[in-house]
């Protein structure tokens, strides 16, 4: 890559199409081969975002990642997994019933990793070996939700990746048990990244819960470049968290891609509690009549933490639902960002499409860009969006202060009831408490 | 228990208070009356402790200690109780179990262990059936989609389960039909007794035929114009607020 080292820019953009390059030598038989080509191309022709481009306005991510990684950072390598990294993991698994699939900054670590779901209740594997074994469905659905051209991390995603969850539910059938994936950025011998790579398949009539973690370990920079496809077939019915508390070096992008078809049902709930810098993007594709999505998100952001999440929700066609409720709580210098579009296409009668984000800043120096942004081509449609930010309110501090809890309490007494909001929906109850946790011992660190 | 002596207030750059002086015992009921903006309820506020409010001048001394230095979870937890005029609704917060944390941090500070869930229950019930407030309604988020009546039910029911020394009633009595009203004052007679004491903060003479004060005082433009018993109130439900803003401007004048 030495003709392209002249700037800091064209560093990190060769050394993702070089990575994309070494893969395309090794996987000679890489049945993704002509899908990766494309978005190599892609990416090329897109680059990393800019300060000028639109979607990424209020999130500098090229910026930051360029400050922060060299080009040989970008290549993912083998973690090692010792004793002690193995016992931080663990302390961090939660303690359920549930099928486990542990990842180390992208690679599979098995022996943290177990299925418990009967396999005619479900098929879960790394994407890899579905890349073998389930070609059928890895052909039919893998690479055709998530658009490389309409993102440049998807596009970088979808060119190198090679590692992530398969997870396909036949017809019928209820998953009784949740499917938790943790994704492990291991940054104590230095910077890492990671391209994990998803695709969720619903099958008529079937139902699932999923539960995306991620956590980073150690001081150095940690990079994620997640993209998470979900397929909801004919009244299949999912329940999907996507949970970041990360490091204050962690820099995440992500894009979780969802199709929905007739009577279909998607709960996506998206936390994140910390980060240095973190973009989420779910964009939801409302593709048959009487599908409904409920999207939810928490971001309770401090210290220099920086979390953008961009939705979108298409309806194409009519008769269909979504509700759309985002909450920010932003402490000491730390930033939020919220872009939620909504489309209504020109057939899409009958469509109600509601959005709400509500923000509450602590300090001066915390803020939040928030922007709606509906595009409604039908007539007979019921939508609305609505946005706040404000502060914490002095007179519900006052009443509860009169009742003799301390500051710190009153405080946390209201940020647990407006962020509970959003965490109530969260179905897999262990994943709520060790969130609602996390919330606690930080409203009441000052205790 | 309460000397206030001279106090002065102020919010932003207006004077409310303009010199008050009372003395409360133990054991007595005082009635505050007055016109509207005449600062009672700033009076109200500034003894529970309301930030907004700057004292300039004067003292008040609760229990030997000076008030004015403590914060208002520092009063609440030495037994003063404010009623709010206006009850606030605090979305995803249920009555009881924000009572739980404020009864526990109560008890921490009186050197007490925290209250178990079977005896908190346990008085809970008591106090329910004290203000007749169901218990469903406990379960909700904190006076959301109260009526009015709800939400003055329960901030008595809140002051049984805190047992305070000192409360501090605003208006207890506005938008209340006369059930509740009747409701409300039963609460404040049955927890009445020779070591706690209650300033009944009302516009109205109406209430006082419910809570019998053993003092009257009518506030107007900042002082303490006139104190009597309860034939005062009487005198003020018969013959309005002007004679006594009259007594009251001729003075200054």
């Amino acid at each position: 890559m030495s003709e392209l080292t002249k700037s800091k820019k064209t560093d990190l953009t060769a050394a993702f199409i070089e990575q994309s390059g070494l893969l395309a030598k090794q996987n000679i038989h890489d049945p993704q081969v002509s899908l990766r080509q494309a978005a190599i191309d892609s990416f090329s022709s897109q680059g990393l975002p800019t300060n000028k481009t639109e979607a990424y306005k209020y999130t500098p991510i090229t910026r930051q990642l360029e400050k922060h990684f060299s080009p040989l950072d970008m290549v993912t390598s083998s973690p090692e997994l010792n004793a002690g990294l193995e016992e931080q993991i663990r302390n961090i698994l939660l303690d359920v019933e549930a099928n486990q699939l542990v990842f180390v900054n992208g690679h599979f670590m098995e022996d943290l990793s177990f299925i418990i779901s009967p396999q005619e209740e479900i098929s879960i594997m790394p994407l890899q070996d579905a890349f073998d074994q389930k070609k059928d469905v890895i052909e039919a659905y893998y690479g055709k939700q998530a658009d490389v051209k309409s993102d440049p991390f998807i596009a970088i995603n979808t060119a190198i990746a090679n590692q992530g969850v398969f997870l396909h539910v036949p017809k019928r059938k209820v998953v009784e048990k949740p499917v938790l994936v943790y994704f492990f950025s291991d940054a104590n011998e230095g910077n890492t990244a990671a391209h994990p790579r998803n695709l969720y398949v619903v099958e008529e009539n079937a139902q699932v819960q999923v539960a995306e973690s991620f956590y980073t370990f150690g001081n150095a920079s940690s990079f994620n470049n997640t993209v998470t496809e979900i397929v909801l077939k004919e009244a299949a019915q999912m329940h999907y968290c996507k949970y970041q508390n990360e490091s204050e070096q962690a820099y995440h992008t992500g894009t979780t891609q969802l199709i929905q078809n007739l009577n279909s049902h998607f709960h996506g709930i998206n936390v994140s509690l910390k980060g240095s810098m973190i973009r989420n993007n779910v964009n939801a594709v409302l593709d048959a009549e009487h599908c409904e999505t409920h999207l939810y998100g928490l971001y309770m952001l401090d210290g220099n933490t920086h979390v953008d999440n961009h939705t979108s929700v298409d309806h194409k066609k009519p008769n269909a639902f979504s509700n759309e409720l985002y909450k920010g709580i932003m402490d000491d210098q730390s930033k939020g960002v919220f872009n939620g579009k909504i489309f209504v296409r020109p057939n899409a009668q009958k469509t109600n499409a509601f959005q709400s984000n509500a923000n509450i800043l602590l300090t001066n120096e915390a803020s939040i860009d928030t922007k709606p942004q509906l595009e409604i081509w039908a007539d007979d449609v019921k939508c609305s969006h609505g946005a706040t930010t404000g502060q914490l309110d002095s007179e519900k501090m006052f009443y509860l202060q009169t009742r003799g809890l301390s500051k710190i309490q009153a405080r946390a007494v209201l940020l647990k009831a407006f962020a509970g909001d959003v965490i109530q929906h969260i179905k897999i109850d262990a994943l709520r408490e060790a969130i609602e946790q996390v919330i606690s011992k930080r409203l009441e660190k000052e205790l | 228990m309460l000397k206030i002596n001279n106090l002065r207030a102020k919010i932003e750059d207006k004077e409310i208070l303009k010199g008050i002086n009372l003395e409360i015992k133990a054991g007595e009921v005082h009635a505050i009356m007055g016109p509207n903006g005449s600062g009672k309820s700033t009076l109200a506020s500034v003894l529970a402790g309301r930030e907004e409010f700057e004292v300039t001048e004067g003292s008040v001394e609760y229990l030997g200690n000076n008030l004015l230095e403590m914060d208002p979870e520092e009063r609440a937890r030495e037994g003063i109780f404010l009623a709010f005029q206006y009850p606030v609704e605090i979305p995803g917060v249920s009555t009881t179990n924000f009572l739980k944390t404020a009864i526990n941090q109560i008890r921490l500070h009186k050197g007490l262990d925290p209250m178990d869930a079977v005896s908190f229950l346990k008085i809970m019930k008591e106090k329910m059936k004290l203000v007749e407030i169901d218990q469903a309604l406990l379960s909700r988020s904190l006076n959301e989609g109260f009526s009015g009546g709800e939400k003055k039910r329960n901030e008595i029911f809140q002051m049984a389960m805190l047992e305070p020394k000192l409360a501090i009633l605003d208006e207890t009595d506005s938008g209340l039909d006369i059930d509740a009203l009747r409701i409300v004052a039963n609460g404040v007679n049955k927890l009445k007794n020779d070591n706690n004491a209650t300033i009944v903060v009302t516009h109205y003479q109406r209430l006082l035929d419910y809570i019998i004060p053993d003092y009257v005082h009518v506030l107007y433009n900042g002082r303490i114009v006139k104190s009597g018993t309860k034939e005062l109130a009487m005198e003020l439900e018969e013959k309005g607020y002007d004679w006594i803003k009259e007594i009251a401007d001729e003075a200054i004048a």
